[in-house]
């Protein structure tokens, strides 16, 4: 049973939901240390606001590479499940990464993306996620287990089965732009060692 | 184990380098391929030690570098002189911050016998980028230098989690020349 069949194929057949809510879903899903990498602007908010974990890495700039650094997570801690949470404005700057991981295919490595179409951050400019569908741009980059999650319960299903199954997976839901209900802490030097700490390198 | 005070007689660059990588637990190696650093992407191919492959930007490698680095595994980026030029932003804003010691090795094009005129030009922004962000930055131009600036600048940079690069001159690896 391919996985894309059990979901809607395209962006617009996916109902739009809650950033916050469907970042909360996630993060209650955790139960076995899994980092989570969050992207920059209101996907790391929203991770920051959905309760602070050591597994938690909240990315400050370097916009587009939360998947890189999720996929360095996950070969260097083969065993780890690991997320990579991502903005359509992100993806769209780095989409040689989903290439990437297709070719390397870790079977730990999640990719939810946080689509509202727009760049909300900086004024809600309108990205070119309403023109390319991300979710089959990962499909044809090679992730064959790319899927828009249809609605929350749908979302909740995908991300179950994600960390129970070989990967590597893509879940594709559409957000609202509301605005975030908290801000990241800016402090990197603390972000990047607990989350070591929290990935078992250092104590 | 090869100590970096005595490489083997006669061993090239690459090889003085391999030894480099394993003696600081260096496995995974990612890169944007070039042509004067083929013999040692051939060679991290062909050795089990290393977990190797190419990325599409080399922005991209960075980013992987730095999860593995958080994940516990080492890793160093390849790349051309050109490569490096795309990086400024992410180094800034990833590596420096969070303190990753951030691994680059970079072929020098734009000197010695460039015939690419944007090579030559995108070339003079590498120095000057890693001095503004004050980055240790060493060129490998002699033979006998090799092992020794690898293995205390990797130390370092590990010891004071900063990045460093290293810079191949075509002095040390004859530079890529135009086939005329």
């Amino acid at each position: 049973m391919s996985f894309a069949s059990n979901h809607p194929t395209r962006r617009d057949q996916a109902k739009v939901m809650s950033r916050a809510e469907l970042t909360r879903r996630l993060v209650a899903r955790l139960d076995h240390e899994e980092a989570v990498i969050g992207g920059i602007g209101f996907a790391n908010f929203e991770l920051w606001g959905a309760g602070q974990r050591p597994q938690n890495f909240y990315m400050l700039g370097s916009m587009g590479l939360a998947v890189p650094i999720a996929l360095g997570v996950a070969l260097a801690q083969p065993s780890r499940r690991v997320v990579a949470l991502e903005g359509d404005g992100s993806m769209l700057m780095q989409l040689g990464a989903l290439a990437t991981v297709a070719g390397l295919a870790p079977k730990n490595l999640i990719v939810v993306i946080q689509d509202n179409g727009a760049y909300q951050i900086t004024g809600g400019q309108p990205t070119a996620a309403s023109v390319a569908d991300l979710v089959a741009v990962a499909r044809a980059s090679g992730l064959a287990q790319s899927a828009w999650a249809a609605d929350e319960g749908d979302f909740e299903e995908m991300v179950v089965r994600a960390l129970r199954e070989d990967g590597p997976w893509v879940i594709g839901t559409r957000i609202d732009s509301a605005k975030p209900e908290a801000t990241t802490e800016r402090d990197p030097a603390r972000i990047r060692d607990q989350f070591m700490r929290g990935l078992g390198v250092k104590r | 184990m090869p100590s970096p005070e005595a490489p083997a007689a006669g061993a090239p660059w690459y090889r003085l380098a391999i030894d480099a990588f394993k003696a600081h637990d260096i496995r995974l190696v990612t890169y944007v391929p070039d042509n004067v650093l083929r013999p040692l992407i051939e060679a991290v191919h062909a050795d089990p030690f290393f977990t190797a492959f190419a990325t599409t930007r080399e922005e991209e490698a960075l980013g992987i570098l730095t999860g593995a680095w958080m994940g516990g595994t080492r890793g160093i980026l390849l790349m051309q002189t050109s490569g490096f030029a795309t990086l400024p932003n992410a180094i800034a804003s990833l590596a420096v911050p969070f303190q990753i010691p951030l691994l680059m090795m970079v072929s020098e094009r734009g000197t010695l016998g460039e015939f690419n005129q944007g090579q030559a030009l995108v070339a003079k922004t590498m120095r000057p980028v890693l001095d503004a962000l004050a980055l240790e930055h060493h060129t490998l131009s002699r033979l006998d230098e090799v092992s020794f600036i690898l293995d205390r600048a990797i130390r370092q940079a590990v010891a004071t989690q900063a990045p460093a690069c290293f810079i191949l001159s075509p002095l040390l690896t004859g530079g890529k020349v135009f086939a005329a």
